[in-house]
């Protein structure tokens, strides 16, 4: 069974195996995301993170949620030799390069916690693929198509993939182009590469070191190459794509 | 007739000798780059070391043809340095010389490129850049209706 509904200003979508899924279980998974959606949300200034930018909350008042991906951000940043970081150019924070992976991850462990074991979950792209499908083979993920023809609403895709117990995201420009700020330089990044699919042991992991390997330019496959248990497909604005050495397992 | 074959002869042993220190010599990095006999050259390039028989390469640098080495298309720019290979960078898709990746000798494994090809999307979830906050719009269609065709 499978339902999806515009939220955080993106489609989500749930699909469970028949014999799993209730749907009690989709109510509690959309109900999760707009518990995020008010929180996290830098467009509703009702949230507690447009609070934060306005000076109004104080590190000690903050949520647990909050302190949990500012730590999680934080980390990230090291780990990324600063290639992730949530603060931007003009001063405020944006945790978003993070919480999308972050709250599918959770999501996905709701599910778990009723027992569930085949399912996807999909947010703006990012996808937590557990178990298998309803053939019972590892779920069938499409690498969209980074160059999309003015009007054309059909979805095109450029790779297909096999997925079992694993996170993928990816991220990109439009095909207008959308600048991507660069922290270590403190510049707007190269535009040579339109599109880096990253796919990891989790939708979590996968969403943070997309993200920073997005901001390094043609070097980001490059180091998804040498993060051990992290896969990535990079396609540049000619069209040429690079993949690292293990992706061709998921083909 | 004796001559020939003692020509013949040593013809043999510097080409075997020749190949001895390529073998050597490739063993020494973590890449394989095609010889050129093997490679599908696509434009003309400066020609790679040549082996002296001394057993190492001449210093220098040397930028070898687009070739069709194990894992995809490569053009690497190799410098020699104490009869040894040194450096070796990766230079990118013809269309943008001005980039390359720099990578150590002992660094890398050449990753595998090809040209995007689109193709039917029978699959049960799509994961892209587009269905964000700006331009979900576009994916609504795409998102509300089962993926799979």
């Amino acid at each position: 069974m499978r339902q999806a509904r515009i939220m955080m200003g993106m489609p989500i979508a749930v699909e469970m195996r028949g014999n799993e899924s209730r749907l009690e279980f989709f109510d509690e998974v959309f109900s999760y995301f707009n518990y995020v959606d008010q929180k996290f949300s830098t467009y509703k200034n009702t949230s507690e993170i447009s609070a934060i930018n306005r000076g109004e909350l104080d590190a000690g008042s903050q949520s647990n949620d909050m302190k949990e991906v500012f730590a999680l951000s934080e980390e990230t940043k090291r780990l990324t030799g600063g290639y992730f970081d949530i603060t931007k150019l003009n001063g405020k924070i944006d945790p978003s390069g993070l919480v999308k992976g972050w709250a599918i991850f959770n999501a996905a462990n709701i599910l778990r916690s009723h027992g569930v074991k085949n399912f996807y979950i999909e947010a703006g792209g990012d996808i937590e693929a557990s178990g298998f499908n309803a053939e019972d083979k590892p779920w069938r993920i499409g690498i969209e198509n980074p160059f999309r023809k003015d009007g054309e609403t059909k979805t095109e895709i450029v790779k297909t993939i096999d997925l079992s117990d694993r996170g993928i995201a990816t991220s990109g420009t439009y095909k207008r182009g959308r600048h991507i700020y660069n922290p270590i330089s403190r510049s707007l990044a190269d535009d040579n590469i339109v599109s880096l699919t990253v796919v990891g042991p989790n939708v979590y992991e996968a969403d943070r070191f997309a993200t920073a390997a997005f901001a390094m330019g043609r070097d980001g496959i490059v180091f998804i190459e040498k993060l051990p248990g992290f896969e990535g497909y990079q396609i540049d604005k000619n069209g040429l794509a690079v993949m690292t050495s293990g992706f061709i397992n998921y083909i | 007739m004796k001559k020939i074959f003692l020509s013949s002869f040593l013809i043999f042993v510097f080409t075997a000798h020749v190949i001895h220190q390529r073998i050597t010599g490739s063993n020494e990095t973590a890449v394989y780059i095609a010889p050129p006999a093997a490679a599908t050259a696509t434009e003309p390039a400066a020609p790679l070391p040549a082996v002296t028989n001394s057993g190492g390469y001449r210093d220098g640098t040397y930028t070898g043809k687009i070739a069709d080495a194990y894992y995809g298309s490569v053009q690497v720019k190799v410098t020699v340095s104490d009869g040894k290979i040194s450096d070796i960078q990766f230079l990118d898709y013809p269309h943008d010389r001005n980039n390359s990746v720099r990578i150590s000798a002992y660094a890398m494994p050449l990753l595998k490129q090809e040209a995007i090809q689109t193709q039917k999307a029978d699959v049960d979830a799509i994961s892209g850049a587009t269905a964000t906050s700006g331009g979900f719009n576009e994916s609504l269609a795409s998102a509300l209706a089962p993926a799979k065709n």
